[in-house]
């Protein structure tokens, strides 16, 4: 079982390939609507890079209101 | 935009005596599409009586049912090539198609229900002849969307294609089909996949059965008029 540091870590590397910005950059506390200068349709694009690398599900309403990247590691290890 | 769809089926019935299979791509970077205009749709009904609302998009809506039946029952092999959003009108355009193939990052959803309506341009009807109907009671009475992994295993995809491969993907597969006998392609479509067209009727009288309700129209307001990152949508 991964800890929750261990999620973080991964979507922060997944978020920064993804959007192109340097991992360095961002932090587990960070706001990713705003860091990452995206809006909910490309916040989906995030979602379903991390469902495909965690195997998992992530319905839309439980990431609903969810905007830091801490909070949705948590989601994540709901389901893994 | 329904008058290019009009065109479009108007040409594709000329093309169809050439052709032997259609492929329906967006070039859109957002995917191939998020559905129908909410705002268009808000915009126009604003200041109208129900009565004159629902005249106008139920007119609306059987033109828009002319146009994916057209596709649905054309004698070719159609294949949606779907990328990213894939959302409302936009999965409804693809399940007129025979074959849905899917870039790996693409996602579906029928987000209807969240704004107090369903789906208005075929989609329950073409999703129940496709999928479990376990799967379209999760998809339409959650809102959620699904990526391609999730929706091919449940039978709505028929194939994933990696990022940015579903174009190429497709046209391998049109060129399959393109093999066959076109008469015998056409009669085995028409025997596999009949068009709802009692469920499809049907569909438009409850879509504006509920469009005269205040509270979607309410909701509709709330939704266009939010143009923060996160749209409203319960």
């Amino acid at each position: 079982m991964k800890t929750l540091e261990q999620t973080t870590d991964e979507i922060l590397g997944l978020a920064a390939q993804h959007f192109k910005v340097p991992r360095e950059e961002l932090a587990p506390s960070d706001d990713f609507y705003k860091k990452l200068k995206i809006d909910s349709l490309r916040a989906l694009e995030l979602i379903t890079r991390l469902e495909h690398h965690f195997g998992i599900e992530l319905p839309d309403y439980e990431v609903q209101g969810v905007t830091d990247f801490r909070t949705l590691a948590s989601r994540i290890q709901a389901r893994l | 935009m329904l008058e290019d769809l009009e065109q479009f089926v108007a040409a594709l019935k000329s093309a169809e005596a050439k052709a032997a299979a259609l492929i329906i791509y967006s070039q859109q970077e957002a995917g191939f599409s998020a559905g129908a205009d909410l705002r268009e749709l808000y915009v126009g009904s604003a200041g109208l009586t129900a009565a004159q609302r629902v005249s106008g998009v139920r007119k609306f809506l059987e033109r828009i049912h002319g146009v994916l039946n057209a596709i649905d029952g054309s004698p070719l092999t159609t294949i949606a090539a779907v990328h990213g959003v894939t959302f409302g009108g936009g999965l409804e355009l693809a399940l007129a198609c025979d074959l849905i193939i899917a870039d790996k990052m693409a996602r579906f959803c029928f987000p209807e229900l969240r704004l107090g309506l369903i789906p208005g341009f075929g989609g329950i009807p073409r999703l129940r002849r496709d999928v479990g109907n376990a799967v379209v009671r999760d998809l339409l009475l959650t809102g959620r969307s699904i990526n391609a992994t999730k929706a091919m295993s449940v039978g709505l995809v028929s194939q994933v294609a990696a990022e940015g491969e579903v174009l190429r993907v497709a046209r391998a597969t049109a060129a399959q089909a393109g093999k066959f006998d076109r008469t015998t392609s056409a009669v085995a479509k028409r025997f596999l996949k009949p068009i709802p067209h009692e469920e499809l009727r049907k569909e438009i009288d409850l879509f504006c059965e509920l469009l005269a309700r205040p509270e979607v129209m309410e909701g509709l307001r709330k939704f266009v008029e939010n143009t923060g990152a996160h749209p409203y949508l319960p």
